[in-house]
């Protein structure tokens, strides 16, 4: 049979490819392009090659905020991964309360990031928030404008309270979906609590979890909105994330070429970060099949 | 091993039954006697899987009481009634091995490890499953899987009774016959009450000495194979058990003669005047097809060949009547009666079988 040779098929992909170029594609190349060049002024640019680079990575500056990021993408996956699957472990299975408690944990979701940060912001503060002010009525010396313990559990606790739900609503359906005859061979075989958790939730709940955990590194490590609103990257540089030292920058400092350098190995971290991840991942997944 | 008796057992699934429609299983008295294997019998949904996890206790019942050797367990948790179970879909724990698996009711006991070692080599070589041992359990076929179910519901050796929930229904064919002749060599062996709930008569018929043939939330008989065969106590257990199953042809009984749409048989038997709906039922192994003018008038539609013998699907009147014929044996357009023999004809009223009177 002689098979058709039609080359015309290749427009179809056409509107997909403008697509990825005008999203994607093309945003990345000015960064790339900004990353290579040294400007002074006057829209005139110079090439620079690896300059920037090579600048950045000596930087104490970067290497600082890489480690509170990764501190603080840390902290908040230990929390809020156990606390999540503990929360859907103790939600109701069916009926009224279940729809209730589904519709509460959704609430914080809904939340935009902003007004997240504000929310918290006031809430904490000294003279007119709830939590500050009762705090400091207590004798408990709670400022996170000013003390690096409380601007860190600040944020840890506006994070836990905005995404835990995610992963309880993730683990939730995890569990939803073990049919009942496992809790039923369970109690045949005398298992205890202990061991369903670890012997058929854990195992079924794996493969949503693993997402959870991907969802959360992915946003948490790229956080910028609640901490530049409620603390905007202090006291001192104390929760200068990552996007917020970024945005200091590009857009503070107007330093063009080291920030788009910047961006660049940023996103190879993510990139790599869940790359890996999801290898692993998958093949946890098939390693025990073959 | 104990002796179980329900004792006016009856569960439904609704908080406020009111009607008896309500109820999924309907009132219920009943002794399994210590080491008989039973085979539970019905269509889905007639209250089967309900029944047997009120005995193992996964379900409380609305209304009666169980009693293990006479000890009341009604309200007793799973883990105190010591039963073994296996369900419809196979349950492992896919990230321990097949050994581990195996080993899971026994250690969950606090059994002396030696004793487990040697014990799971035993179940392992019973399910064929010895060379896959130390494999996780995960990644293996649904009937891997469900021999790992069986082996765990026959790991433990103390157990009260053995339940087995339609646990062939994903497994191959061949292996359907292996694993049940190895369940039923196991309860020679070890002489455990096993309840075997099935939806295949065949499987029924062969796994165990006394079926319970259960109808609408309702036991309508207990029995041999036998009894079930020649004397079905309703018109269900006549239906449903037989292939095909049995005839049924309203009737009006009087004595021993009855009138089927103005023909007039001979029933060979005294039945007295049963009242209500009444019925023949007759299976089609003890019918046979004629030339001339005795027994009913009928028209053949079809005639199918099943190897052993041959179905012949016969019209009365717009009731289909099955009849059985020898292999051999020719049939002709032309037969046009059906006649019965009267030591296969029971009689119904109201779906339940009149007792011939002695004469």
């Amino acid at each position: 049979m002689n098979k058709t040779v039609n080359q015309k098929a290749w427009f179809l992909i056409l509107p997909v490819l403008l697509l990825v170029a005008f999203s994607a594609v093309i945003p990345l190349m000015t960064v790339v392009n900004y990353s290579v060049q040294d400007t002074f002024g006057n829209n005139q640019f110079f090439w620079a090659g690896l300059e920037w680079f090579e600048q950045m990575l000596a930087s104490e500056r970067m290497w600082d905020a890489l480690g509170r990021q990764i501190a603080f993408s840390a902290i908040i996956l230990a929390i809020q991964i156990p606390l999540g699957v503990f929360i859907a472990l103790n939600m109701p299975k069916k009926g009224f309360w279940a729809s209730v408690c589904l519709v509460l944990m959704s609430l914080p979701l809904l939340i935009p990031w902003n007004v997240v940060g504000t929310i918290w912001q006031i809430f904490g503060r000294v003279d007119i928030g709830l939590l500050g002010y009762t705090l400091n009525a207590m004798g408990v010396d709670y400022n996170y404008t000013q003390n690096f313990y409380a601007a860190w559990i600040t944020l840890i606790v506006m994070d836990v309270w905005h995404w835990t739900s995610l992963v309880a609503l993730l683990a939730y359906a995890g569990l939803q979906s073990i049919p009942d005859a496992y809790y039923q061979a369970a109690k045949i075989d005398q298992a205890s609590r202990w061991k369903v958790f670890r012997f058929i939730e854990l195992p079924k709940i794996m493969g949503v979890l693993m997402i959870a955990i991907l969802l959360r590194f992915m946003d948490s490590f790229m956080i910028y909105t609640e901490p530049f609103v409620v603390t905007g990257g202090g006291p001192g540089n104390s929760t200068t994330f990552l996007s917020i030292d970024l945005v200091k920058m590009a857009l503070g400092q107007f330093d063009l070429g080291p920030a788009a350098a910047f961006s660049i190995m940023y996103y190879l971290v993510i990139l790599v970060v869940s790359y890996v991840f999801y290898t692993v991942m998958t093949n946890l997944d098939k390693r025990d099949g073959h | 091993m104990a002796k179980i008796t329900l004792e006016n057992l009856a569960h439904s699934y609704l908080p406020n039954p009111k009607s008896e429609d309500d109820f999924a299983l309907k009132e219920l008295n009943h002794d399994w006697v210590d080491g008989e294997a039973y085979a539970l019998l019905g269509s889905s949904g007639c209250g089967k899987s309900t029944l047997l996890n009120i005995i193992s206790g996964l379900l409380q019942p609305s209304k009666g009481r169980i009693l293990f050797n006479d000890r009341d367990v009604t309200m007793a948790p799973t883990t105190e009634r010591n039963i073994a179970q296996v369900f419809q879909f196979p349950v492992v724990y896919d990230t321990m091995t097949v050994r581990d698996n195996l080993a899971f009711p026994l250690r969950n006991r606090g059994a002396d490890p030696s004793y487990i070692k040697e014990r799971v080599q035993q179940i392992a070589a019973m399910i064929g499953m010895e060379a896959t041992l130390d494999r996780k359990a995960r990644g293996l076929t649904a009937d891997a899987k469900q021999k790992i179910s069986l082996g765990r519901g026959m790991v433990r050796e103390d157990v009260n009774a053995l339940l087995f929930d339609e646990p062939l229904t994903v497994i191959d064919p061949h292996m359907k016959w292996e694993l049940r002749t190895q369940l039923k060599s196991l309860h020679h062996e070890f002489g455990h009450t096993m309840i075997y709930v099935t939806h295949d008569q065949t499987e029924a018929l062969t796994f165990a000495d006394k079926v319970v043939v259960m109808f609408d939330g309702r036991v309508v008989q207990m029995g041999t194979p036998q009894q079930l065969f020649e004397t079905p106590e309703h018109t269900f257990v006549g239906y449903f058990i037989g292939s095909p199953g049995m005839n049924l042809l309203d009737a009006k009984v009087d004595g021993d003669t009855a009138v089927i749409a103005g023909t007039q048989i001979s029933l060979g038997k005294g039945f007295g005047t049963p009242t209500g709906k009444t019925e023949l039922g007759i299976r089609p192994e003890f019918t046979s097809l004629q030339f001339g003018n005795e027994g009913l008038p009928v028209t053949i539609k079809r005639v199918e060949d099943v190897g052993r013998h041959k179905i012949v699907r016969a019209d009365f009147q717009g009731t289909e009547i099955n009849i059985i014929a020898a292999e051999g044996e020719s049939i002709s357009p032309d037969m046009n009666r059906v006649v019965f023999d009267t030591a296969g004809i029971n009689v119904y009223s109201d779906s339940w079988r009149v007792a011939p009177l002695v004469a």
